[in-house]
């Protein structure tokens, strides 16, 4: 029997197939303005006996195909544990929101954090300053790395950090140090929420931004400790929701 | 329909605003509440209630003017509105839970200020509130700094409006002051509608207001059974209904829904299967048309069962002892009842989370979501205490206000904190 998770994020729809608790088959779209259609395809492509759907976009599926959901708070405590046996907190650094899920000893979601209702923070914000810097999201963090200077970026509001970027390029500052500046000001906030939980056993960094060694490093100097991240980050919560379906247990 | 287009235009309401305000309103009622399945039959007094919100029941007060009543408007469960019916007056809540205005709003009040006040100013300087428009007296309250400043404000608006002292500690001194206070009103209320507050008259005020209370508490009551006989939506209109119906009338329609309601428990009829997720929601009060949290709990399959609100037990939850034999022993009585409410303006404030310890249990909630409109202060700091005296008990705190845009946000938080309490 196939079970697949399919997670619909406000950037990328991701697509987990598993098998006898192992995962045989993975795949990444874009979410584009026609998600139902990305989605269409990926059931297609990836045939399973059973399905569940999760992520922002998870009612489009409970609509259409009459697919049943989970949350992604709950999809991502399963998929990091699948990842990481020890996992007790998880950090995921979305599109458009931010979180933080600390589990109990069961690997069930005790508590979570999410950031407001605004970009700052996310993935999306991310994406835009590394635009503005002219730099490909790949290379976005290892060229922040080779900064040295402590600039800090007064505002994490999407629209006043965009125009306080603007100044200080006019200012001649180098760009990885502008870069540096919002890694540094991502993980501020991100290390805020995961601090008001007790923090134990293995931290997980999920999610397509755990692929920024930037970010990586930052979340390890402010938590103090090493931060797991697994060979596909991104696929997380779609492990999760493929795992909970195989065992049909929502 | 009636076309109350007359009516609105002498209270000097905006009306093209107006009737686009109606025709938001009443789609938002339409998918909100005439959508749930296996409503009470009960429920449509209050249907009809919300469909002459700004119609009849305006008409209704402004007849009761003519005829030389007062109308006296508030903001708070903490304001005696027994001692507005001793004087024949009428009562109305003035607050607003809907995000009109704001641009208006915002030309006295910073952004940055609750929902709940930056409406209450909108409605007005909108031309939207035809009970603002009708009222002889605006009763403010010093709850909250916030509510306190924007008075001095409202006060240059309308010229109408009166402050009542609320004290912030529940000591012997603070005790004579809220006396004070109540008395001090009764003779305000008494110079407004030239109308002297007799032991007779206040005792009839006081049996009118008991009675409300009465017919809300026996609905909180039957909120506890399982499966719920009514769904957290219908409850709460009636709550939010209860700050602007004819007292008398409102007690009997709820009595009547009440009835209906313990048929249905007796056959074991609900809104929701036995066994579902049962929410008690505690905080900031939900001004009518504020149906936010609970129409995003409920479409999400799980049963709001109480609310721990000003709009909701705070207001019903202590009766007045009737048994005084003169005009002073009875304010007196009322001034002590009114000390019981536990705003978070209180400090300490220990009460509250011992009656959120007990309305969790009595209505066997299996989880407690905080509700806290933003900016409001008092109640997002008591969400700490409440998470820590609920003890193992699911807990989630919300900070939201009037608007849409964190609608998708709020859902996924509320479905995982649901999928916690299964």
């Amino acid at each position: 029997m196939k079970a697949l998770g399919i997670d619909i994020g406000s950037r990328y729809i991701k697509g987990a197939l598993v098998e006898k608790g192992k995962w045989v088959d993975f795949k990444r779209a874009e979410t584009s303005f026609n998600p139902l259609e990305k989605c269409n395809e990926m059931l297609k492509e990836m045939p399973a006996d059973r399905v569940i759907a999760t992520g922002y976009g998870r009612h489009l599926l409970e609509v259409h195909g009459n697919i049943k959901t989970i949350t992604e708070i709950k999809a991502f405590a399963r998929g990091a544990r699948a990842f990481f046996f020890n996992c007790h907190t998880i950090i995921d650094i979305g599109g458009q929101d931010t979180k933080v899920i600390a589990l109990n000893e069961q690997g069930n979601v005790w508590k979570f954090e999410m950031n407001d209702r605004c970009a700052a923070g996310t993935g999306k914000f991310m994406e835009i300053m590394a635009k503005n810097l002219g730099y490909s999201l790949d290379e976005f963090g290892s060229r922040a790395l080779a900064a040295h200077d402590e600039i800090q970026l007064s505002s994490m509001c999407t629209v006043f950090a965009e125009s306080e970027v603007v100044s200080l390029t006019a200012k001649g500052v180098a760009r990885e140090e502008i870069a540096m500046a919002i890694h540094r000001a991502i993980i501020n906030r991100v290390a805020s929420m995961a601090k008001r939980f007790p923090l134990k056993a293995e931290v997980v960094f999920a999610g397509g931004c755990a692929y920024n060694p930037c970010l990586k490093e930052l979340l390890e100097q402010s938590l103090k400790r090493n931060i797991r991240v697994a060979s596909d980050p991104e696929m997380t919560g779609a492990l999760g929701a493929a795992l909970f379906a195989e065992e049909d247990g929502i | 329909m009636t076309d109350y287009t007359e009516m609105w235009r002498k209270l000097g309401l905006n009306l093209e605003n107006h009737a686009g305000l109606l025709a938001v309103l009443s789609e938002g009622y339409k998918n909100i509440y005439l959508s749930q399945k296996g409503r009470p039959k009960g429920m449509e007094y209050f249907d009809f209630v919300i469909s002459e919100v700004h119609g009849l029941r305006i008409k209704e007060i402004a007849d009761a003017k003519q005829a030389g009543r007062k109308v006296v408007g508030t903001f708070c469960v903490y304001v005696p509105e027994e001692i507005v019916l001793a004087a024949d007056g009428v009562c109305i809540g003035l607050c607003a839970g809907a995000e009109v205005g704001s641009d208006e709003a915002e030309k006295f009040i910073p952004r940055n200020t609750c929902a709940l006040i930056k409406a209450f100013m909108g409605f007005k300087l909108a031309g939207l509130c035809p009970y603002v428009e009708l009222t002889d007296l605006i009763v403010g309250e010093t709850t909250c700094d916030g509510k306190k400043k924007a008075y001095e404000i409202f006060q240059n608006i309308t010229g109408k409006v009166y402050v009542m002292e609320i004290p912030n500690m529940k000591n012997e001194e603070s005790k004579k002051l809220w006396h004070a206070e109540v008395v001090r009103f009764k003779e305000t209320v008494e110079a407004i509608t030239k109308k002297t507050i007799t032991l007779a008259n206040l005792k009839k005020g006081a049996s009118l207001v008991n009675g409300k209370r009465r017919a809300l508490q026996r609905l909180s009551g039957l909120r506890a059974a399982d499966p719920a006989p009514i769904s957290g939506l219908d409850a709460l209109l009636v709550n939010q209904v209860s700050f602007y119906d004819d007292p008398v009338r409102f007690t009997e329609m709820t009595n009547k829904l009440c009835i209906e309601l313990e048929e249905r428990i007796k056959k074991g009829i609900g809104v929701a299967s036995r066994g579902a997720r049962r929410v008690l929601l505690s905080g900031s009060p939900m001004a009518i048309p504020n149906w936010k949290l609970h129409s995003i709990i409920e479409g999400s399959g799980a049963v709001v069962v109480g609310e721990e609100s000003c709009v909701g037990e705070r207001n019903f939850r202590d009766l007045l002892d009737e048994n005084f034999s003169t005009v002073e022993e009875g304010l007196k009585k009322m001034a002590d009842r009114y000390l019981e409410i536990d705003c978070a303006c209180f400090t300490p404030n220990d009460e509250r989370l011992e009656n959120i310890q007990a309305m969790t249990k009595k209505l066997r909630a299996n989880g407690v979501i905080h509700y806290a409109l933003q900016f409001c202060t008092p109640y997002m700091m008591e969400a700490y205490k409440v998470e820590k005296a609920l003890g193992s008990i699911p807990f989630m705190r919300m900070e939201t206000d009037y608007s849409m845009e964190d609608v998708g946000q709020l859902k996924t938080r509320v479905e995982a904190f649901l999928e916690m309490v299964k």
